[in-house]
């Protein structure tokens, strides 16, 4: 395949890594916002084969692992009225909320169904107009844009019993709000690369303005990723942190725009709840009142009771950053892949979930 | 004749009689046609007998259909064990409604590949179910296979030092299968790698009838087979990730489902764990049959990290290769 084998490339990896080993000196912490960035460093041993003066971080950045808990209560709520049909990506319908999970609801007799898209969601809507079909709206800007689409197609047709549960959110707020709370010092920001095709890489400038710290913008492939850490610690060394695009087939610097004016034209800013952060202002998406008769939240009474989250689970400090899996007491004993406690043993991408599979590297 | 299958079809009376008739020249042999309750047959040594279900969706697929995979699939189990498949059982649980086009296609490639396979189709059965109650056509089969002497194939022989082949391409089949999901659907100029297996063992078995382990990895993918084989041979293995061979193709499907081959199912491959000696000889008679032409040593087994199958990356770190957790699904994002 294009642009997969280029960037496996063994003999490009190794040169970008004798490259990194004699340009990096300072003991730096790299954080590597995205889950997709996480999964790829675990997959390809990269963490073994960097110098032991840049320490490897994962961010906030798996869309299911951040879902709060009160938000996944939601969800479910909306799966017991009855007559109501729940479509999701996969990965959600397995996180815990409070005291259940769709999968659970569904096996309680909620009607569940795990979707590709949007379009499978409009489908099912399409085939039974006696159902009200609410679409569970996660993941950051890359998803946004085609929930935006499906809202718009949903209008255009005169859909009368679509809806979308919005629990969207956005990368720059949330990375803003991990470097305020100051508890892990960061040196270097590999930011994320889907996204970043939606949004571009101007809106991370204020993380090298405002808080001097480099950022480069990575593809997924190891080649990628090396890239990536190589222009952060010739940034860091050099004294010069700005923003770089180590993803240039992917992203560029204004994003895409298209989408961006999808995402507009539906979707206002507002807050959201991320699973233990809290509400970060400024980092939701929340659906305009235009498009209100689609808003799950506005046509639904959504009776939930006040969240918890499970005793003894970390995740909220492993997502910022704070803690590793392997600090948590439930990591490998109660919580596992088959059953997690929290989401980011859920999701493929949450970093409990890869440190599982695929071990611990070299312990760092 | 309808040209829809109906409840009628199995109720045991003449509409289903018809249809059985009109079955037997597909699979006709002398044990089959007598007809009765059970097959009679002689056979001597050693048996290995094994069943598997067959519910793939959807029951055409590039490469091959349920019909295809229900002989291939218990042939290759029975093989696995190094026995010559002789007879299999052949029953059909039919949902109400499938075209009886679509059910003498899928006996066309059953005959064909029986044919291909050597076995016998000695009893049957059929089913019809309301709408519903099951999805177009399921099938069973089981087999009977008997074992040469002094073969001793088992997940749990597995030695120190030891090489790991690989028959060929990994991933094939559930890619193929995928790419015609409803919702799912994509081109991919790789077909299903459907295949019996018995000669390819056979092969091999000349070649060295002391082989350690063998399996077809199937559901679950190589990376399962592998871990089965530590775990229950309580040793290591390591294997390198650039000797795997993945089809371009496969790999671009993957990559677009988040999807690691490792764990993507096949269903004409083998995985054979082999004493280190006898390894240049299986691997020469392997290369070639035409369903081993793509043989290679993929690894070895290892007195560290026992029960642990670890990979060498191409970049050489090394990684930990578990078992596969629930249904493989797309990535979101």
């Amino acid at each position: 395949m294009k642009f997969v084998e280029e960037y496996r490339d063994p003999e490009l990896g190794k040169k970008l890594l004798k490259r990194i080993h004699q340009r990096s000196r300072k003991h730096i912490k790299l954080m590597e916002f995205c889950g997709g960035h996480t999964m790829a460093i675990f997959k390809h041993g990269l963490r073994q084969l960097l110098p032991a003066n840049i320490e490897m971080l994962s961010g906030p950045g798996c869309p299911v692992c951040v879902t709060a808990g009160a938000d996944i209560d939601k969800a479910i709520a909306l799966g017991r009225i009855p007559n109501v049909i729940i479509t999701s990506f996969g990965d959600m319908v397995r996180v815990p909320g409070s005291f259940s999970s769709l999968q659970q609801a569904k096996a309680e007799g909620a009607d569940v169904r795990i979707v590709y898209s949007t379009q499978d969601a409009l489908a099912i809507a399409r085939d039974d107009p006696t159902k009200a079909v609410v679409f569970i709206g996660i993941g950051f800007e890359t998803t946004a844009p085609t929930v935006a689409a499906s809202i718009l197609q949903a209008e255009q047709e005169s859909f009368k019993n679509y809806y979308v549960l919005s629990l969207h959110k956005t990368c720059p707020p949330i990375m803003k709000a991990i470097l305020d709370l100051g508890e892990v010092k960061i040196d270097g920001i590999i930011c994320p690369g889907h996204v970043s095709a939606i949004i571009g890489s101007r809106p991370y400038q204020f993380i090298a303005d405002d808080y001097h710290i480099a950022c480069a913008v990575s593809g997924f492939e190891p080649v990628d990723i090396l890239l990536a850490v190589d222009r952060l610690a010739e940034q860091i060394e050099s004294g010069q942190p700005r923003v770089e695009i180590a993803y240039r087939r992917g992203v560029k610097e204004e994003g895409n725009q298209p989408a961006l004016r999808l995402m507009d034209s539906v979707f206002e800013v507002g807050e959201a709840n991320w699973r233990g952060i809290g509400t970060v202002p400024g980092s939701g998406l929340n659906i305009k009142e235009k498009y209100a008769k689609f808003n799950a939240e506005k046509k639904f009474d959504i009776k939930t009771t006040p969240a918890r989250e499970p005793k003894g689970c970390i995740c909220g400090a492993v997502l910022r950053g704070v803690s590793t899996p392997n600090d948590c007491k439930l990591f490998r004993k109660t919580c596992t892949p088959e059953h997690p406690v929290g989401p980011c043993m859920v999701s493929s991408e949450g970093s409990c979930a890869t440190y599982y599979q695929y071990g611990e590297g070299n312990g760092r | 004749m309808e040209d829809k299958i109906l409840l009628a079809h199995g109720s045991g009376g003449k509409l289903m009689h018809d249809l059985i008739q009109s079955f037997l020249p597909d699979l006709a042999n002398p044990i089959l046609e007598k007809m009765e309750d059970s097959a009679v047959f002689n056979v001597s040594g050693k048996l290995a007998f094994t069943t598997d279900s067959y519910v793939v969706n959807p029951i055409f697929f590039p490469g091959g259909d349920i019909g295809r995979l229900a002989v291939c699939g218990t042939v290759n189990d029975l093989a696995m064990s190094g026995a010559k498949p002789l007879y299999l059982s052949l029953s059909f649980i039919i949902e109400e409604g499938l075209p009886i086009a679509d059910l003498k296609k899928i006996l066309t490639s059953i005959k064909k590949a029986a044919a291909e396979a050597d076995v016998k189709i000695v009893t049957g059965d059929t089913k019809v179910v309301n709408k519903g109650s099951a999805d177009k056509l399921f099938v069973n089969t089981a087999g009977v296979g008997s074992v040469p002497e002094g073969v001793n194939i088992s997940a749990s022989n597995a030695k120190v030092g030891d090489k790991v082949i690989l028959s060929g391409n990994i991933g094939d089949h559930g890619v193929a299968v995928l790419s015609q999901r409803e919702g799912l659907k994509f081109d991919t100029p790789v077909p299903s790698d459907c295949a019996p297996l018995h000669k390819l063992v056979a092969d091999m078995l000349a070649a060295a009838s002391n082989i350690h382990c063998m399996r077809d990895p199937t559901r679950g993918g190589l990376a399962t087979t592998l871990n089965d084989f530590a775990e229950k041979s309580n040793v290591g293995i390591r294997i390198e990730e650039d000797k795997i061979p993945v089809a371009k193709a496969v790999l671009a499907a993957c990559e677009l489902l988040g999807l690691d081959p490792l764990y993507i199912a096949n269903e004409g491959k083998l995985v054979a764990v082999v004493p280190a000696k006898y390894t240049d000889a299986v691997l020469f008679a392997m290369k070639k049959n035409k369903y081993g032409r793509n043989a290679v040593i993929i690894g070895e087994v290892t007195a560290e990290h026992s029960q642990r199958v670890v990979m060498k990356t191409t970049l050489g770190a090394s990684r930990i290769v578990d078992m596969p957790v629930g249904e493989l699904l797309p990535r979101i994002c």
